[in-house]
């Protein structure tokens, strides 16, 4: 149960442990909380700069840019998933992990499903406004 | 309850009384079998499920943005419109505005009224930053004749990113009534997990903008030949 | 001021709509008098308006599902009778009004008699067969049926004032765009949806929460009964579709209201995306509603072929592999839009496979009546007449799977007869037999059975009569949604579909008989043990109704259908065998008018939107702002039941249970 002066560890996204009751606790310090997130802080600006800089620059391959910059995006928000979410491979955490695994499979599905499947109909229908001046 | 009796895992013919209360502790981690968990493990759980299913809602403008941004109907398109230092400067705003709410977490894990009012503060200030540059850009973009009527693909590029706008402000409107809270209530358990909520929120929301800086003003203003 | 609001919205000239426009409204003022001048005012405002109990928001959700279906099939009688009179003749619904008709059918009975029986079964049922207190999040579970009850409210309001939509029951552009269609009707259709998809959304995440983290003590995943695995399964569905739903409904309010271009034919909208992204929702629903069903019908036939389900853990990998693979499938609804063979044929093949872990599901209903003692009780009846009428459903739907065959016959009535075949065989039957097993339950006393069965087999023969004929006439090539026709081959089966659903009718007539018969005799009918049906799972432990707080001990779970061997040992021995715990006092969570008075202002800001009287509607939005705030500062959330009121509460049901016992053995 929780106590008023229990420490209580900010945005932990829905873990299984009890409150305060892992032996973790004893080891959460204020101090060791806050290097987390400025680790966290640094790793995102870090990432943030080199997609600005990497599309800024012509040191990567140019047909490959689109797919580098797509890879630092995942890895930023990786780093946000782990470092401002504690989503963690912790077993406490399996739910999270299986929500989260599952939303991801849900939004690919949605999003190169209708990119495959609109890029097929696409090619097979007349363009709109010859469609309209044929209407008329 | 100590510390041990939250970790022993239950014995299903234990004699004694049974925890009768709604938000009894969770005696055995992991698979969920030890009876209802905490109240904080619940509403920290149930506002994930929200947050992915809003990933989802994100997910069908950014495919409805993919699909449509090609058709400029004869408009401007994405390269003549973005103006990457104003992103920068609206990432910079809104990556901040994550770390002083990781802050005002730990300023609530402290119970220091003053920390976590500041927290806040610095966190609504960045994320009003964030907002009015955003309008700054649509404004512009409106008076040059690019506004969301112009075509399909300004349509959806106003709807992705304004949706995202929109779920800021939302958060700003949370966020005063978080700190009016706070200050009113002080650090009881329930205001402490709807704050929780707020974080899970806000982070998320940063996470978003990541898929929507990387994809929509990066990767859309490449040259046409490097789009994939 | 009044937006586009005039007197004209009011269909005076018009005596169809008028006629039932003035008969849903002269009924809601007679209700309301009645209640009123009975004095219950007071009682439905304190025990149920603001009650945040899983069982009595169930209860309502049921009741608004039961109350819609009435509007929604006097739809279905209307479009069934214009069909059969309107060859080479007008019939006698102009096409503007029959147009209105086949869409509100559609949308009523998806959005407002399916989703809210389903919803409301499971509401019920899961935290009861969890052995928990209440869902996850009560207050939430409020709003959610509120703003679903507000969204048919709009609808209704659509029938008085204004129009309704003219599209179909999803309404694609062009023509639902504001060019196509300047009237309200599609903005009542889409904010009705908004309003209540906010609803359903929250009411999903309820329930994904509450079974994946408020089990009773011991029950593991694989402890769970089958209808809570079916309907977290059907809950993540919901939680992963819907908003789908949300933007897309979105865009086109925004193509209406703002002049975006998303599927607009100028400024390079693409129309064929809608019908992408709505059936990328629309097919996951379509499972949303039925999963529920199939863990019904697994209760149901445990029960009553006495017998535990067979081949627990394949229902349960059957269960998850539908909940994937449902959103692998959507493109099998619009095959003839011109996607190419390549990507018909991946989602035909995966339309085909899908029938694989349904088909699963069905032996394993089979094998578990095998070797059983089968009791044919009217919730059995249901389940068998699913079985049946279900496989043929989804024969048909394979059939329709092959793109080829589909080119033929999409949108023909071939394809309305399937789509009915599955849901009423699967989603309405399963309703009705959920409703017939937990009405004991839910209010102490058992519905008749006499008229029941009779009720059953109205409805089984009456969606035959109804329906063969249009599989007849599809493969014939009648299309959908026609409002007069002159070929004379067809005239005589639609006659005969006609007359199904008179025989339909009859099966409704039926059961509301059977309820208020029920009713009036029910002191007769009392269960006073709580278990009519020798139930299995841990629902069926409670007194009913059950109290509040459901149990007054969590149950410790140790073993799969934990009730039945207590019960089973406790019948051996003559006397219960679990002994009197230790009382304790229980907090529960307090009644709310927050629902109630949240879905007030949804309503008024609907309305307003679709009549575009702005002012009001953002007075509207900041009342609901303001409700928010109000809600979340109260002090006082829970409420303590005393120690000695939880005694006295179970120990009545408990010397019932033990009354019954020393009556069995004699």
């Amino acid at each position: 149960m929780t106590t008023e002066h229990e420490f209580d560890a900010g945005s932990n996204v829905g873990e299984d442990r009890a409150v305060g009751a892992e032996s973790a606790a004893a080891e959460r310090t204020l101090g060791k909380e806050f290097r987390a997130y400025a680790l966290g802080l640094a790793l995102a600006v870090a990432l943030t700069a080199a997609s600005f800089w990497v599309r800024g620059t012509h040191l990567v391959y140019g047909p490959s840019l689109a797919v580098a910059l797509l890879v630092l995006a995942v890895a930023q928000m990786g780093i946000h998933l782990i470092y401002f979410l504690h989503i963690t491979t912790d077993p406490d955490n399996t739910n999270n992990v299986l929500a989260l695994a599952f939303g991801v499979l849900i939004v690919c599905l949605i999003v190169f499903g209708s990119l495959w499947v609109m890029e097929h109909l696409n090619h097979n229908m007349v363009p709109t406004d010859e469609l309209m001046r044929m209407q008329r | 309850m100590t510390a041990e009796a939250l970790r022993a895992p239950a014995d299903p013919y234990r004699p004694g009384p049974q925890t009768t209360a709604m938000d009894a502790p969770s005696q055995v981690t992991g698979h969920g079998a030890g009876g209802p968990a905490p109240k904080r493990i619940i509403v920290g759980y149930g506002f994930w499920i929200f947050l992915l299913s809003d990933v989802i809602m994100f997910s069908s403008l950014f495919a409805a943005y993919a699909v449509l941004f090609k058709n400029t109907a004869g408009g401007p398109a994405a390269q003549q419109l973005f103006d990457l230092r104003n992103t920068a400067a609206e990432t910079a705003c809104l990556l901040g505005s994550t770390f002083t709410c990781a802050m005002a977490s730990l300023a609530v894990g402290e119970r220091s009224q003053k920390w976590t009012q500041l927290a806040l503060l610095a966190t609504g200030l960045l994320g009003l930053a964030f907002i009015s540059l955003e309008l700054r850009e649509f404004t512009s973009l409106v008076a040059r004749g690019a506004g969301p009527t112009r075509s399909a693909f300004l349509s959806s590029f106003f709807t992705l990113v304004g949706c995202h706008g929109a779920h800021v402000t939302a958060g700003l409107l949370w966020l005063g009534t978080m700190m009016a809270q706070f200050y009113a209530k002080g650090f009881r358990e329930n205001i402490r997990h709807r704050f929780l909520c707020f974080s899970l929120f806000w982070h998320a929301l940063d996470i978003i903008w990541v898929a929507i800086f990387s994809l929509v003003y990066l990767v859309g203003t490449l040259p046409s030949e490097l789009l994939p | 001021m009044l937006g586009k609001l005039t007197w004209q919205a009011i269909p005076l000239g018009q005596p169809i709509p008028f006629a039932a426009g003035a008969f849903v409204v002269f009924g809601m003022c007679a209700v309301l008098i009645w209640v009123t001048a009975k004095g219950y005012v007071p009682y439905l405002w304190r025990e149920w308006i603001t009650s945040v109990d899983h069982k009595r928001i169930g209860i309502m959700y049921c009741l608004l599902a039961s109350v819609m279906l009435l509007r929604g099939f006097s739809d279905a009688l209307m479009m069934r009778s214009q069909q059969a009179l309107a060859f080479h003749a007008a019939g006698y619904l102009p096409p503007e009004h029959y147009d209105q008709i086949f869409s509100a059918h559609g949308m009523i009975m998806i959005f407002f008699v399916a989703m809210p029986f389903v919803i409301g079964l499971m509401n019920f049922a899961v935290p009861l067969q969890l052995g928990v207190r209440d869902v996850a999040f009560p207050t939430l579970n409020a709003v959610s049926f509120w703003l679903t009850a507000a969204g048919a409210l709009l609808v209704n309001l659509s029938l008085v004032i204004g129009e309704f939509a003219r599209t179909g029951w999803l309404p694609y552009p062009p023509l639902s765009e504001l060019t196509y269609s300047p009237g309200v009707g599609v903005d009542y259709y889409l904010w009705a949806l908004q309003i209540s998809g906010v609803g359903t959304l929250m009411a999903g995440i309820n329930m994904v929460t509450t079974i994946l983290k408020m089990r009773a003590p011991g029950m593991s995943y694989m402890r769970m009964p089958v209808f809570c695995w079916t309907s977290l399964a059907s809950s993540l569905l919901i939680v992963a579709a819907f908003p789908i739903l949300t933007a897309t409904l979105g865009m086109l309010l925004l193509d209406r209201y703002v002049g975006f271009h998303f599927f607009t034919n100028e400024a390079g909208g693409n129309a064929m995306m809608f019908m992408n992204l709505i059936w990328a929702w629309g097919h996951p629903e379509v499972y949303i509603l039925v999963l529920p069903a199939f863990g019904v019908f697994s209760e149901v036939v445990s029960t009553f072929s006495g017998k535990p389900l067979f081949g627990y853990r394949s229902m349960v990998m059957a269960t998850m592999a539908i909940c994937i693979l449902s959103f692998s499938v959507w493109l099998h609804h619009f095959f003839t839009m011109g996607a190419g063979a390549d990507v018909n044929g991946f989602f035909g093949i995966a339309s085909m496979l899908i029938a694989i872990p349904t088909g699963v599901k069905i032996y394993n209903w089979l094998f578990t009546m095998y070797g059983g003692r089968v009791r044919f009780s009217s919730p059995m009846l249901w389940a068998v007449g699913f079985m049946v009428t279900f496989v043929i459903g989804g024969m048909t739907g394979v059939l329709l799977a092959v793109p080829p065959a589909d080119f033929v016959l999409h949108n023909s009535l071939f394809l309305v007869a399937h789509f009915h075949n599955v849901i009423i065989g699967g989603v309405l039957f399963g309703a009705f037999a959920g409703y017939s097993y937990w009405f004991p339950k839910a209010f102490g006393f058992t519905l008749d059975e006499r008229l029941g069965k009779a009720a059953f087999w109205c409805w089984f023969l009456g969606f035959y009569v109804a329906f063969v004929p249009l599989y007849v006439v599809g493969l014939e090539g009648m299309t959908r949604r026609m409002q007069h026709y002159d070929r004379p081959e067809w005239y005589p089966w639609l006659l005969v579909a006609g007359l199904g659903a008179l025989i339909i009718l009859c099966g409704i007539a039926l059961q509301i008989a059977q309820l208020t018969i029920s009713i009036r005799s029910r002191e007769r009918r009392r269960e006073p043990t709580g278990d009519p049906w020798d139930g299995r799972n841990l629902e069926w432990a409670t007194a009913s109704p059950p109290p509040v707080f459901n149990f007054a001990v969590l149950p410790i779970i140790a073993d799969e259908e934990s009730y039945w061997g207590i019960k089973q040992r406790a019948r051996e021995q003559m006397r219960l065998v679990t002994p009197e715990p230790q009382y304790q006092p229980i907090e529960m969570p307090r009644n709310s008018p927050v629902g109630f008075i949240t879905a007030f202002f949804a309503v008024i800001t609907g309305f307003c939107l679709i009549w575009h009287i702005w002012w009001l509607v953002v007075l509207g939005l900041i009342c609901a702002y303001i409700t928010f705030v109000v809600f979340a500062w109260r002090d006082d959330s829970e409420f303590v039941i005393p120690a000695e009121e939880v005694a006295r509460i179970d120990r009545a049901n408990r010397e019932a249970r033990a009354e019954y016992l020393r009556e069995f053995g004699r």
